[in-house]
């Protein structure tokens, strides 16, 4: 009799479910808008070239081994990736309250930072306290901080379906009712799903509320640079909250701006009030690294930290993120166009207002059922689309089937 | 303490420049330019930190060795704390397997887009045969699920947290006295309770069997039972074939869930066959054993963490469901695996070339361990000592137990600046020709 007989089928996570149905797919002139990595304008996968420049470097690099990095990661990678997120400048690492911890990747700093939370915020041990995530939000945020241990994950308002923007009254409005010392989990750009961001004027708006409501400020910041092309720009939110004073966690990933997926690069920057807090948060960060992962991968934190650190690659990777960024404006000022152009019911301006990898196109289940079953173009229910899967090859056959299953389907 | 001020910076200066909090006991008003924000009124700053209350966590108990070996002045120190193997330099060895496995995934010009959730899946199949056997029946009946995983560690967590949602029995594990300290907690986080099992004798610096067969006797139903497959840490202690038999039946009587740790494999005997008996033969005895596995040591791609967990279940139904639920366990943790090491560790174990070159060099790093503990044992003798050191010999992989009391490794640290944990753990893997004469000194001195 096998311990394991009682094991049920766990239904598989949707977005992979969904590559592994286009892969099966036969039709030639399928599409796959599903999962979020950066394709050419080829369709194909791209390792930027600073990237394989940088691992040409390593691998003639007869000093470098194999070794086990600290448990909190590599000091070089861990260092120059906070100050990418803050600021050269950053008048919080010069006051030496800024730490980090390298991790798996965007999702392993968001764990990181949910366990830590878990165990040390608003009490010890608090599994009540309330953790917000946006309407909607990436779907593995609830799961990272529900197997971290929180009982409450909430969504909070942020996505006007029916204006295709931002509920700003709803998402202030959620920030003035909830309980006080709740977590709320914010993109710091190139929101996942919607591609909506507050505007500046907004962040200060949600800054100023959650100063005054003692909420805890953790930053989801998967796409620097990625979003509009500028790292400092698309940093904006997070310095400027670093400027109002909050201690606050930031969970980068450098899966999307450097091309990286696979490798697994992530860290978790931490904000403190002073040197003395911080030094006591990254000893207990350490025992939880070492229960779950006991120190992290090497060779794609060497790979920011060499880029990052030399100024001639830096601004080479700077030029590489460009590209992507640009070929990603491209096509979304192309699919609005033809869809205008073709007459297609309804506005698009939120193609072009959005930013980043997605766009929340507005479709409903029923005609995202029909553009993957009758168009095989491959979205996401909720009617996400990847950008970055348009080519100039396939966008007027997307463009078409947009048009068709607008007006076929309600 | 809270003031009733709104101050809205209307640049990106810190509230600390403009004056404010400058301790959080504190409220200084030393406004330095009025410039610099305007005040609402209204509002509350709170100035004490959300992480007054986190205490400083306990200093880990080896890197404290590293820490204290570092800054030691002495020409002759020896660090015995690292669980990482060293040459007869003393110098970290990156295996030429290895080095030719990466020229060879250079010149692929592989891509970086995301692994599967479960890993890369040559990897996975790799590293099942590596452990069960090519011609396992496990692996033909497909009744396994391998996942890949981040190394060891990674992998006792997935396991644990695995049983802790599933495991239908007490969750309890029961681990050997002593294990790898970091046994304990892992398991506590994902929410096990920890017991134990007698396993190591003091009195012979060997294995109490008795007191093992005994205790496991005794242990409920459909406990966990943590095992390590070969090369104990910290005591180099393994049961012999026979003693492996016999706890076996009475694991199987207990009907008891048969978790392996092998971090070791090859790197304890030189022979990864022979490092992999115990686990082999338990499953065909009929354990539906879990397994954790490390190439950490073996293919010496620690910082690359790569590790596999395996589940052997009843059939491949059971297996495929199985791999659903650890899908769901890992993608909240860190989504899918990193590709580098596994890659690496795939091409070794896949290209027969490379594969016999790492067979060689296994051995080779076996071998070593097993001189310098001849040589110390010999070293031993020649300093005139009275001691038995027979267990140095007879212990396994790389640590060594010396049996030396807390008082005496302390003498050994102060006086001969040779750093080892307190419980008279050393790590073999420091020990080189150049410096066993002086480790034997050093023992020697503080033992007479």
């Amino acid at each position: 009799m096998s311990v394991f007989s009682e094991v049920p089928q766990a239904a598989p996570v949707a977005v992979f479910k969904l590559s592994q149905d286009f892969s099966n797919d036969q039709f030639p002139q399928k599409v796959n808008l599903g999962v979020g990595a950066y394709r050419t304008d080829e369709g194909q996968p791209w390792v930027l070239p600073v990237v394989k420049k940088v691992e040409k470097i390593i691998v003639h690099d007869d000093r470098l081994n194999h070794e086990y990095l600290p448990i909190l990661g590599l000091p070089e990678f861990r260092s120059s990736a906070s100050k990418i997120a803050l600021g050269d400048d950053s008048p919080a690492i010069q006051e030496d309250r800024v730490g980090a911890v390298q991790c798996l990747g965007g999702t392993g700093a968001l764990k990181m930072g949910a366990e830590f939370l878990r165990r040390f915020y608003n009490g010890n041990n608090n599994t009540k306290t309330p953790v917000y995530v946006s309407a909607p939000t990436w779907e593995n945020h609830n799961a990272v901080f529900a197997n971290a241990g929180f009982d409450d994950v909430r969504p909070y308002k942020y996505w006007d379906a029916e204006n295709r923007g931002l509920d700003l009254a709803g998402f202030l409005g959620d920030l003035e009712s909830c309980p006080e010392h709740s977590i709320f989990v914010l993109h710091a750009c190139a929101h996942n799903p919607t591609g909506t961001d507050p505007t500046q004027e907004q962040w200060m708006q949600i800054a100023d509320i959650m100063m005054r409501r003692k909420l805890f400020v953790f930053f989801d910041s998967a796409y620097q640079g990625f979003a509009s092309g500028s790292l400092e720009k698309d940093a904006w939110a997070v310095r400027y909250f670093v400027s109002m004073g909050f201690e606050m966690f930031c969970a980068q990933s450098f899966s999307k701006n450097f091309g990286l997926y696979n490798e697994r690069v992530g860290n978790l920057t931490i904000v403190a009030q002073d040197a003395d807090n911080l030094k006591r948060i990254l000893s207990q960060m350490e025992k939880i690294v070492r229960t779950t992962w006991s120190n992290p991968p090497s060779q794609g934190a060497r790979i920011v930290a060499i880029t990052l650190n030399s100024p001639e690659l830096f601004s080479e990777w700077k030029d590489n993120v460009k590209t992507m960024a640009d070929r990603v404006l491209l096509m979304r000022a192309q699919l609005k166009a033809k869809l205008q152009a073709l007459g297609t019911p309804g506005t698009w301006d939120h193609i072009t207002e959005q930013i980043g990898m997605f766009s929340f196109t507005g479709l409903n289940s029923k005609q995202v059922e029909y553009m993957v079953k009758e168009k095989h173009i491959y979205l996401m229910a909720s009617g996400r689309i990847n950008m970055c899967g348009l080519t100039t090859k396939n966008i007027d056959y997307v463009a078409e089937s947009i048009h068709e299953t607008v007006t076929m389907v309600q | 303490m809270f003031v009733s001020l709104k101050l809205v910076p209307t640049e990106h200066v810190s509230l600390r420049q403009c004056g404010i909090l400058t301790s959080h006991k504190e409220l200084i008003l030393s406004i330095r330019s009025t410039a610099c924000y305007r005040s609402m009124a209204n509002s509350a700053i709170t100035l004490v930190s959300w992480w007054g209350g986190v205490q400083m966590g306990p200093p880990d108990p080896i890197l404290g060795v590293t820490e204290a070996f570092k800054r030691d002045t002495n020409p002759k120190k020896m660090n015995l704390g690292v669980g990482a193997y060293r040459d007869d330099q003393g110098k970290p060895f990156v295996l030429s397997c290895v080095r030719k496995a990466e020229a060879i995934i250079t010149s692929k010009q592989l891509d970086k887009e995301y692994l599967p959730i479960g890993g890369l899946g040559e990897f996975s199949k790799a590293c099942a045969e590596l452990a069960l056997g090519a011609d396992s029946e496990v692996l033909k009946s497909g009744r396994n699920i391998t996942v890949q995983t981040i190394s060891g560690t990674g992998s006792l967590r997935i396991g644990a947290n695995f049983l802790s949602r599933f495991h239908g029995g007490p969750l309890d594990v029961y681990l050997p006295k002593p294990s790898w300290g970091n046994h304990t907690p892992i398991f506590r986080d994902a929410g096990m309770q920890l017991k134990a099992y007698r396993y190591y004798d003091p009195s012979t610096c060997g294995f109490d069997f008795k007191g093992a067969l005994d205790d496991i006797s005794k242990i409920p139903e459909q406990s966990v039972i943590m095992l390590h497959a070969c090369a104990h840490n910290p005591t180099g202690v393994d049961p012999r074939p026979e003693q492996w038999k016999e706890i076996s039946d009475i694991v199987k009587k207990r009907n008891l869930l048969v978790f392996f740790d092998m971090a070791y494999q090859g790197f304890a005997s030189g022979d990864i066959d022979r490092d992999a008996w115990a686990v082999r033969y338990f499953i065909e005895q009929g354990h539906n054993i879990v397994l954790s596995q490390s190439f950490a040591k073996n293919m010496g791609l620690y910082g690359e963490r790569v590790g596999g967990f395996t589940v052997v279940c009843n059939d491949a139904e059971e297996a495929k469901r199985v791999e659903s639920q650890l899908k769901i366990l890992i993608r909240p943790i860190y989504s899918n695996p990193p590709m580098n090491g596994a890659r690496i560790a795939a091409t070794i174990l896949n290209t027969p070339d490379l594969r016999s070159i790492w067979l060689g060099e296994v051995h080779g790093m076996a071998n070593r361990i097993i001189k310098m503990r001849e040589q110390l044992v010999a070293g031993l003798k020649k300093e005139g000592s009275s001691h038995n050191w027979q267990h140095v010999i007879d212990q396994i992989g790389m640590f060594c137990f010396t049996g030396l009391k807390p008082e005496q490794v302390e003498r050994l640290t102060k006086e001969f600046s040779v750093y080892m944990t307190k419980d008279g753990r050393i790590s073999m893997a420091g020990v080189t020709s150049g410096n066993v004469g002086y480790l034997a000194q050093g023992i020697h001195a503080v033992t007479k």
